[in-house]
């Protein structure tokens, strides 16, 4: 990992204004952006931690604690929205015991409510891992769920 | 004889399965070894409720199957590829059929017109479509006042939820007197409810391309930016293989297609911020910066991407820039109203029969949208709202409905055109819990900047919140009123200028409903949870304790097998028993 790191700051050495496209690249590297890796960053390319700190947590993007290995994102668009997406939230939360933006304690879960996956046509729509499931019902996500758990075990 | 099987594969075909009939064609095609068998993927054909779509083609035409899954893709493959007979369930097209006609062909496609019909990851498919023309056509015959001639004849405005003049913003760019320009195309979709330009995006790639590398020569840039929402990985993929393959065709880099004109295009994929659609937070952002909005003047026609002029144009907009210089402003004008020319692509989702992606002429009545092409409500419920624009937009109540669709006319009723979202609703929505979405959203995206939107979205909410929860005083619509103008007013960028138009709309059309919450502590909808009543239906009621083992609050009684009980006074009303119980038997009213 630390050679990815070094590798993404030689790529952005003399490119102007790549702030967040570093943060994007340290991101896809560990899954969040750890302390350690933004220190590098500032000290690296003499820029004050204060002002990548205000740069990153500007954007929903970035992260700054490891998310679960399962990632739900919960979409909370207005078409999902009026098609009972606080239903789904509310499920997801009973279900794994946990609120929006937490992970659960084995660390194979985290949620996240989101604005809008674009999938409003099949709303109310979750992702998990980057996979769309669509035309939810609480029956449908309750087994949707039930295949991610049963897989941790 | 060849055969094709497209397989519509944009994203929301993938999420309704798309990718495993894809697979199941793949396998299909390998173990039967039929041979002139070509299996190719689209974008989005639009009618997302007839998700997976999947196109047969050959000498003898098309068909066009809805609902596919991978049973009905074998049945498909049987009929239609090994046997050469017809497979006739499910079609939604082909030369006998038409099952869907006022979905096709109400719809007039200029924006959409290869989305769904070309392979979006083969420049030879958009070229055969007559793909890279114009761009040929503007090399060679017109000059860069021509063509910025030709766009603003054309009525053209933009598609972003603005609707300034496209060919008037290029002409303040192009009088500029500067060795650097940048041509940003705004992919930054972020109303929540809208997809247009990830379709476009994902369906038909190049044409933005086109749009963007003819927009770069009409203002004399040659750096041209895509800003596009990380939410979007699949278009992120198609716009770099895109990118690729014009590089490689020599339609991108130096010296374009052997002329002095150089261009080429880098993706910035945005990092998730509302605010960014605003073109001066996004170019900050595109500076590697806080996205925070600036006082305009300067305009970035002027002073934009490091202090160089910078015209930034929506995805749609550029989408309809190749098609305007092939066929010609007049024939582009003759399409539409009066102020707005030419079509507008809307997202059409919410509690409609007919959800997905449709293109229509400007001037068309939203209930010729919502009622012929869209098929009416779901359920054939009675229609209480349509959400147009977003957070940014407004609701437009039934006796509203035949307002054109038209920049000018939409903004009358207090809603805009905005981006192309359109939420349809039904009586099930409530109209205060949806004014408190809106602006949940918009105190969550406020960048901070504004006192009177970082704070007053903020407090707005808080009073919507109240409201809701039944706890709130006559008072409170004044409050909210007064504050909704002082946000307006104190704004510096549109997304707070804006902000408050849901709430200003739905207290324009739907006052009686923020009444019965506040006056008689009553939701109709029954979506305000804290003013329901949740009870159990003794004939419905198993025993199971389901609901009891669920009720955070300890209000249900019963022992197993026997009629449980909620209590009244311990009851929060967060609706878990009704969520979990298998029988149906909790009355909610």
């Amino acid at each position: 990992m630390e050679k990815q790191l070094n590798d993404v700051f030689e790529k952005f050495r003399n490119l102007k204004g790549s702030t967040i496209d570093i943060l994007q690249n340290i991101q896809s590297i560990y899954g969040f952006l750890p302390e350690e890796a933004l220190e590098k960053f500032s000290l690296n390319y003499n820029i004050p931690l204060s002002e990548i700190y205000g740069v990153a947590t500007f954007y929903s993007q970035f992260k700054f604690k490891k998310p679960g290995e399962n990632q739900i994102k919960v979409c909370h668009g207005t078409a999902c929205h009026i098609n009972g997406a606080a239903k789904m939230s509310t499920l997801v939360e009973r279900e794994l015991k946990i609120s929006d933006g937490e992970t659960t304690e084995d660390g194979k879960f985290s949620i996240e409510n989101v604005a809008c996956l674009g999938c409003c046509s099949l709303a109310p729509v979750i992702m998990i891992n980057g996979k769309v499931y669509g035309n939810l019902t609480e029956k449908k996500l309750k087994s949707v769920l039930k295949e991610y758990q049963t897989k941790k075990s | 004889m060849s055969k094709k099987i497209i397989v519509g594969l944009a994203s929301c075909g993938i999420s309704a399965g798309g990718d495993t009939v894809y697979e199941k064609f793949e396998n299909l095609i390998q173990t039967s070894s039929q041979e002139n068998v070509i299996l190719a993927k689209s974008g989005c054909i639009g009618a997302c409720f007839r998700e997976v779509i999947v196109e047969i083609k050959d000498e003898n035409g098309s068909i066009l199957y809805g609902d596919v899954t991978p049973e009905i893709a074998e049945k498909i493959f049987e009929n239609n590829i090994v046997n050469n007979k017809i497979y006739t369930e499910n079609i939604i097209k082909s030369s006998e059929v038409n099952a869907e006609p006022n979905f096709f062909d109400n719809q007039t496609k200029i924006v959409l017109r290869n989305t769904g019909k070309i392979n979006p990851e083969l420049i030879e498919e958009y070229i055969e479509k007559d793909g890279y023309k114009a761009i040929k056509k503007v090399l060679n015959e017109m000059s860069s006042e021509d063509v910025r001639f030709e766009i603003n004849s054309s009525g053209l405005r933009g598609r972003g939820g603005g609707g300034f003049s496209t060919g008037q913003k290029w002409n303040f760019a192009a009088k500029e007197n500067s060795e650097k320009k940048y041509m940003v195309c705004n992919a930054d979709e972020g109303d929540p409810g809208a997809f247009m330009d990830r379709s476009v995006l994902e369906g038909d790639p190049h044409s933005v391309l086109e749009g963007l590398l003819i927009a770069g020569y009409a203002i004399g840039s040659d750096q041209g930016y895509i800003y596009v929402r990380a939410e979007y990985p699949l278009a992120i993929e198609r716009l770099n293989i895109a990118i690729k393959q014009s590089r490689e065709n020599g339609f991108l880099g130096k010296n374009i297609l052997g002329t002095d004109f150089s261009f080429d295009i880098e993706i910035k994929v945005g990092a998730g911020a509302f605010v960014c659609g605003e073109e001066t937070a996004l170019i900050a952002s595109i500076e590697g910066k806080r996205g925070m909005p600036s006082n305009r003047p300067p305009f970035p026609a002027v002073s934009g991407i490091w202090g160089k002029p910078t015209i930034i144009n929506n995805v749609e907009t550029l989408a309809n820039v190749s098609y305007i210089i092939l066929n010609g402003a007049d024939k582009y004008s003759s399409i539409g109203s009066e102020k707005s020319r030419g079509t507008k692509v809307f997202a059409l989702t919410g509690k409609i029969k007919k959800s997905g992606l449709v293109e229509v002429p400007m001037g068309i009545t939203l209930r010729e949208i919502i009622f012929d092409i869209g098929g009416g409500l779901k359920g054939d419920k009675k229609f209480k709202a349509v959400q147009l624009g977003g957070p940014s937009g407004g609701c437009i109540p039934e006796h509203l409905l035949d307002t054109p669709v038209d920049y000018d006319s939409l903004s009358k009723t207090g809603a805009i055109m905005g981006s192309g979202g359109m939420v349809v609703m039904d009586q099930s929505t409530c109209m205060v819990d949806l004014a408190k979405f809106f602006m949940g959203f918009i105190k969550e995206e406020s960048c901070g900047k504004c006192t009177f939107c970082r704070i007053g979205t903020k407090r707005m909410h808080e009073i919507l919140v109240k409201i809701s929860e039944g706890k709130g005083e006559l008072e409170d619509l004044d409050k909210l009123e007064s504050l909704a103008y002082q946000v307006k007013d104190g704004s510096l960028c549109g997304l707070g200028q804006t902000a408050p138009n849901p709430v200003i709309t739905t207290l324009k059309y739907f006052r009686e409903e923020y009444l019965e919450h506040i006056n008689d502590k009553k939701c109709r909808a029954k979506v305000c949870k804290p003013l329901l009543t949740y009870t159990i239906n003794p004939d419905k009621c198993t025993g199971c304790t389901l609901c009891a083992r669920n009720c955070p609050t300890d209000a249900i009684s019963g022992a197993r097998k026997e009629i449980h009980f909620i209590n009244q006074d311990l009851c929060i009303s967060c609706g878990n028993c009704e969520s979990v119980c298998n029988f149906d038997a909790v009355i909610v009213e």
